[in-house]
């Protein structure tokens, strides 16, 4: 309850500058929020709009939950294993830096326009981070917890699931929260390529109508779409390692 | 192979040498002891003379370079069900509960506890109050009991404690050593304690191997009958063997 209320005083306090801005620079340069709400609230009100919102929330879904069943258990793999990390490193290492967007073409072209090509680039941008997080926080388990649990009369599956994963389950709600901001961002992009639907074709469709206060709804919803998913990592993250509030 | 009478544990030239990038750092020399059923041994050395790697080979849990372990007349190639360690920095889960980390090794195994003979460990070792917390909300003396009950409920006929007090204060630490000597009177398991103190060597073995460096061995093996018997500390004889022992150890350095 605390993180609504302080959500609450932090949108308004947002809300509150926005409206400052509008008075002093006038609405024909940047568009009040009040204006701005009821834009959302009549939008709100036409399917259309949830259309958008549906497609937009479909991709990132599905791109964050193709991404986490790929790149957890590889990163996993690789973080306790080290012959697999030797052999693979290098590859990570040579595709990592190059900016995944850049791909974009190419991937909608094996993929199509439809919604696999944009979910698989998405995907692809969010596989490399939740890899090398789950990858790294897999190698830092100690020595001791292995030698502890091997006493115990562990086996390997006994590390996994007594040790490596709950060791890692921290690093990985991080690194899900921090590519939830990626994600969106991205979204605006694969979106304003081959479809009539998503919020990022929403946003670039009332740019070409030079319909401002669209424009503007688009953006407040990419950011509840992005504080919404990062408050639900939050609360996992809180149910799934109770011992980290500890 | 003949099975020896009252013999639990026996190395052989046992022998370690790591292999490090910039590299091979022999970290044990040809070593070899003995320890009968029931019995207590101290290793006692500098810091980085290997005892803790004496101690993870003696539990199976790295492949000596040359020489080997019987455990009760068998080769020891892997970490025993009758064998339990207790590591320095505890070796606890933060993410599991006192109660499933002191569980774990019977849940792995698939055994259980009579739930009497569980509370009456517990309260020996004084935790039964905090089974509920995670080990971060204990003080270091009380994760070191969690441990211990970790390992002692596993009924081990051979407990191996790496430097088990070595984060604690001078009062916890002896009052722990105490609670060790105890458990050992009362569950005559075998056990080899590691540690760089001397008054913890004389208060907790039976006998006392005192180890020198690169690589490490075993200089002198002194007898302390008298090492796990209660009222044994603020002794004469305690302060005798204590001076003894130092003598030895004046010796390796
Ligand atoms: N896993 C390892 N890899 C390489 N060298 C090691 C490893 N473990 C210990 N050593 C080295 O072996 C020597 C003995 O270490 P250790 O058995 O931990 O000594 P002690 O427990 O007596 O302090 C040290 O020189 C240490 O640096
Ligand atoms: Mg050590």
């Amino acid at each position: 309850m605390r993180t609504w209320r302080s959500y609450l005083l932090g949108a308004s306090l947002l809300l509150a500058f926005w409206q400052i801005g509008a008075w002093w620079a006038g609405e024909s340069v940047l568009t009040g929020p009040a204006t701005v709400l009821a834009e959302l609230v009549s939008e709100s009100e036409t399917s259309r709009f949830w259309h958008h919102v549906g497609a937009s929330a479909w991709r990132v879904i599905a791109a964050l939950a193709a991404s986490f069943a790929t790149a957890v258990p590889v990163g996993l793999v690789l973080g306790s294993s080290r012959r697999a990390d030797r052999f693979v490193r290098p590859v990570i290492n040579l595709t990592y830096p190059v900016p995944k967007i850049v791909l974009l073409p190419l991937v909608l072209l094996i993929f199509g326009l439809g919604d696999t090509g944009k979910i698989v680039m998405l995907s692809l941008i969010l596989f490399f981070q939740l890899l090398i997080t789950t990858r790294d926080a897999a190698t830092a388990v100690s020595r001791s917890a292995k030698y502890s649990l091997y006493s115990l009369g562990g086996t390997r599956r006994h590390l996994f699931v007594h040790v490596i994963w709950p060791s890692v389950l921290p690093a990985v709600f991080t690194a899900l929260r921090i590519a939830t901001g990626t994600v969106v961002a991205v979204l605006f992009f694969v979106e304003s390529i081959g479809t009539q639907y998503g919020v990022g074709f929403y946003i670039l469709d009332a740019w070409g109508r030079a319909d401002v206060p669209q424009i503007f709804v688009g953006i407040v919803v990419l950011a509840i779409m992005g504080a919404v998913l990062y408050e639900i990592f939050d609360v996992l993250e809180r149910v799934f390692c109770r011992w980290k509030q500890m | 192979m003949t099975q020896c009478c009252g013999e639990l544990l026996r190395s052989t030239d046992l022998t370690k040498t790591y292999s490090a990038d910039n590299g091979s750092v022999p970290a044990l020399g040809p070593t070899s002891l003995a320890l009968g059923h029931g019995e207590t041994l101290a290793l006692v050395g500098p810091s980085g003379c290997g005892k803790s790697t004496l101690l993870l080979l003696l539990a199976g849990l790295e492949k000596p370079t040359a020489g080997e372990v019987l455990f009760k007349g068998q080769p020891l190639t892997r970490p025993h069900r009758e064998i339990a360690l207790v590591l320095q920095d505890y070796g606890l889960f933060p993410w599991k509960t006192v109660r499933r980390n002191v569980e774990l090794g019977l849940e792995i195994r698939g055994e259980s506890m009579d739930s009497g003979r569980l509370d009456s460990l517990l309260a020996e070792l004084d935790i039964t109050e905090k089974m509920d917390l995670y080990p971060q909300q204990l003080s270091g003396g009380q994760r070191q009991r969690v441990a211990l009950a970790r390992a002692l409920v596993l009924n081990p006929s051979l407990l191996l404690l790496d430097e088990p007090f070595a984060a604690l204060d001078t009062l916890t630490r002896e009052r722990l050593q105490d609670l060790v000597a105890a458990a050992w009177r009362k569950h005559a398991f075998g056990m080899i304690v590691v540690t760089h103190n001397i008054q913890e060597a004389v208060r907790l073995g039976r006998s006392i191997a005192v180890m020198g460096s690169t690589p490490g061995r075993i200089l002198a093996l002194v007898a302390n009958p008298r090492g796990c018997s209660e009222d044994y500390r603020g002794q004469a004889d305690f302060f005798e063997m204590s001076r003894l022992v130092r003598a030895h150890l004046e010796q390796t350095a």
